[in-house]
């Protein structure tokens, strides 16, 4: 890639272009947007964290420990609500795909600067909506808000589920900015194959942002209106039926739970490729596995009503299709891997994320084909098995992947250098407090402990001892890195513009970019992973 | 930078009007796209509880009153071709015949939104609202609140674009009368017709679905 001034001579950049308050709330700069979004979503993982410790603080024992049931029920509603809508689902396509998605294709900006700023006011404006209704008297549904019960429950459900209407609209205006972005803004060169593979990974996360987040509006809207009108599409004494709920829940909740891993696999492309320094391996086959599992996720959702009472020919249907994601997805793994081999790996904090990213997201990938087979699922249904899976998947892939971005990305945002190593100390606390807590809710499950329950038999009693330990282990771990991220600011080193060897376009511009991101227009001649090695 | 092959109106992170333009309508598809899908959520609710329920639905639908769902369903066909032409002749630089025929799709909305005023109140006063005080004596089938719940939620929802689709026809008609537009420059009226034209059609399978149950 040539066309581009290494170093920034005169030190401005879209921190110190303007300052005060105001040009920060009325920024149209995709990078500003970028950074108020991973401040809003950081905050909300927080908030998250700190009520899984509570739920898990409580089940340390059997019986009450610290709260009430009702007060637990609250807070593992909150927990998933908060992590899944507040945090997990905006974080990589808001916070770093906006920051970095124009910086990659040579652009100035999104396509549309306003409506991006208007995407996270209206996110605002639905967490607003979300905090209100845990001070009226927060939700005890869990995060899917099924029916009948979210139609009965006597906590504030109606705004809550509101406010995922509001945030829905934000996550449709960003996919649908991205797309048009992708299309219309890349700089002369930069064809869709030399665009770097994190940018397919948000192309197709957009797609389903853009495709599936209208069910789930319409869906909250309907449930709304079921709770003050009683229209009874989803009520039985009325007519209704509750199963529709969950079909149109998971039509959306499913093909989400890929706009939450896909950013996170294009992160894991970039780093893998970076710190191996080597040519990715398998380009295309990473790229359009990324548009099949955007594709395959929207035929899957019935895996979630296995034992709903839908019929045994869905059922059936929706078993084979699920085990089908497994395909692009070990794709991906494969060619990850076999892009390490023979590599020169430099086991730098990113790169200790991504292979984290690895291991832990193969085994969240593999059990859940024991979830997806028919017989199996029957047993371990709404068991801790599945709760272990999805988190080895969300947080096993979806937070590694983000840890192993924010931190291959941090001196490009922040324009400092971390302490790597407290970067590395705290990512294998993580790592080894995450095996504890959740390998542990593996063989919880499988021996039949139910989840969501306030109280367990004494024969689960050691491991749930175990799990808690495991969740202070990634608490302090997650307390150091605080600590030491939110240090860098004031007494990190300058970053260099380049300082992992990367060869995509937002390595080429300073620490931190310049307003407009580039002082002239990149022309983009090589791809993204030109190692040398092909 | 480089925006200086521009007109007046292309912003600082487009290269020229051409790429703006494209821009703005692909994000306009985007967006007719994901309006689709909100009314498919209701559309596949009405499939199932249709197929649940047909007797039901069968006699519920001889409610409606067909004549003026008919009637509103040849305004909005009115309107969308008169829409058509209004873009037509802004681009051909023709201001006159531009804000008649604006004017014209205005009303045909506005006459469209009276009509369903009417057949909302009629609907009301004989308690075929599901919001508790249901009248269930006018019907033999079990459930005919269901049939109502879809009926005003899919049109109300409609309802709703017809009057988002007015204030942006209203908008873009005052800035036709201000000259803003030309050959050269005319997406928010190219925008504002393909809009409506999506609120025209979800119309037309509104219309035999909810009125014309064999």
């Amino acid at each position: 890639m040539s066309d581009h001034h290494d170093a920034h001579p005169v030190g401005t950049n879209f921190y110190t272009d303007q300052r005060g308050l105001k040009s920060w709330l009325f920024t149209l700069d995709h990078k500003r947007i970028g950074m108020m979004y991973l401040a809003t979503t950081m905050l909300f993982f927080f908030v998250g964290g700190l009520m899984a410790l509570l739920v898990r603080l409580e089940l340390m024992t059997p019986g009450q420990t610290i709260v009430s049931a009702g007060t637990y029920n609250k807070l593992f509603t909150l927990h998933g609500a908060v992590m899944i809508f507040l945090f997990i689902i905006p974080v990589i396509p808001a916070a770093l795909g906006n920051f970095l998605l124009p910086i990659m294709i040579g652009a100035k900006d999104v396509a549309f600067p306003r409506l991006n700023l208007a995407s996270y006011y209206i996110f605002i404006g639905g967490a607003a909506l979300a905090l209100l209704s845990i001070v009226l008297g927060s939700a005890d549904t869990g995060w899917t808000f099924y029916t009948p019960y979210s139609i009965r429950s006597a906590t504030s459900v109606a705004l809550i589920t509101f406010s995922v209407f509001i945030m829905g609209f934000s996550s449709i205006l960003t996919g649908l900015n991205f797309i048009v972005t992708i299309h219309k803004l890349r700089a002369p060169g930069m064809t869709f194959y030399k665009m770097p593979l994190f940018l397919w990974a948000i192309y197709a996360t957009a797609i389903i942002q853009v495709l599936a987040t209208p069910v789930i509006g319409i869906t909250t809207v309907l449930l709304v209106i079921e709770r003050t009108l009683g229209i009874g599409f989803f009520d039985p004494k009325l007519g209704g039926d509750p199963v529709l709920f969950q079909h149109f829940f998971w039509f959306y909740s499913h093909p989400a739970v890929y706009i939450m891993i896909l950013p996170a696999m294009g992160i894991i492309s970039e780093v893998i490729a970076v710190f191996s320094r080597k040519h990715i391996f398998g380009y295309k086959a990473i790229a359009y596995s990324s548009l099949a599992i955007a594709l395959i996720s929207f035929l899957v959702w019935g895996h979630h009503m296995f034992v709903s009472g839908q019929s045994e020919l869905s059922s059936t249907l929706f078993s084979v299709l699920t085990m089908l994601v497994a395909i692009p997805t070990a794709i991906k793994v494969v060619n990850w891997t076999a892009t390490m081999y023979k590599g020169s790996i430099d086991l730098k904090t990113p790169m200790l994320y991504a292979l984290a990213f690895l291991f832990l997201f193969t085994i969240g990938g593999l059990t859940g084909l024991f979830l997806a087979t028919l017989a199996v699922d029957v047993h371990l249904h709404d068991t801790y098995f599945v709760v272990a899976h999805f988190h080895y998947v969300m947080m096993g892939g979806t937070v590694m992947g983000l840890l192993a971005g924010l931190h291959y990305w941090w001196p490009k945002m922040t324009g400092r250098m971390y302490s790597e190593k407290w970067g590395c100390v705290s990512a294998v606390l993580i790592f080894l407090g995450f095996n504890v807590t959740f390998l542990s809710q593996f063989v919880l499950g499988r021996d039949g402990m139910p989840r969501r329950y306030y109280d367990y038999l004494p024969q689960y009693a050691n491991l749930n001892m175990v799990s808690t330990f495991g969740s202070w282990m990634i608490g302090s771990g997650f307390l150091i890195m605080t600590i030491y991220l939110l240090g860098s600011l004031s007494r990190g080193a300058k970053a260099p513009t380049n300082p992992w060897g990367g060869k995509t376009l937002e390595w080429m511009t300073s620490s931190p970019p310049p307003t407009g991101n580039f002082e002239t227009v990149p022309h983009v001649t090589e791809g993204p992973y030109e190692y040398g090695v092909k | 930078m480089s925006d200086a092959t521009s007109g007046a109106h292309v912003a600082h992170h487009f290269d020229n009007a051409e790429q703006q333009f494209s821009s703005a309508k692909l994000g306009l598809w985007l967006f007719l796209v994901t309006e689709v899908l909100l009314f498919g959520g209701l559309f596949v609710a009405y499939i199932m509880f249709r197929a649940l329920y047909p007797d039901m639905f069968a006699e519920a639908h001889h409610h409606l009153n067909k004549v003026m769902g008919g009637i509103n369903t040849v305004v909005l066909i009115c309107s969308s071709l008169s829409m058509a032409m209004a873009v037509h002749f802004v681009r051909d630089n023709d201001r006159v015949k531009a804000v008649k025929l604006l004017s014209f799709t205005f009303l045909c909305g506005a006459t469209f939104m009276v009509i369903k005023f009417f057949e909302y109140k009629e609907k009301f006063a004989h308690h075929l609202f599901p919001n508790g005080s249901f009248d269930y004596s006018a019907f033999t089938h079990k459930n005919a609140n269901l049939f109502y719940s879809l009926y005003f939620i899919m049109t109300g929802l409609h309802g709703l674009h017809v009057l988002i689709g007015m204030g942006l026809i209203a908008w873009v008609l005052i800035r036709t009368r201000r000259n803003n537009f030309s050959s050269e420059y005319y997406t928010p009226v190219e925008l504002t017709g393909l809009y409506w034209h999506l609120v025209d059609l979800v119309w037309i399978y509104l219309f035999p679905l909810m009125y014309l149950i064999a």
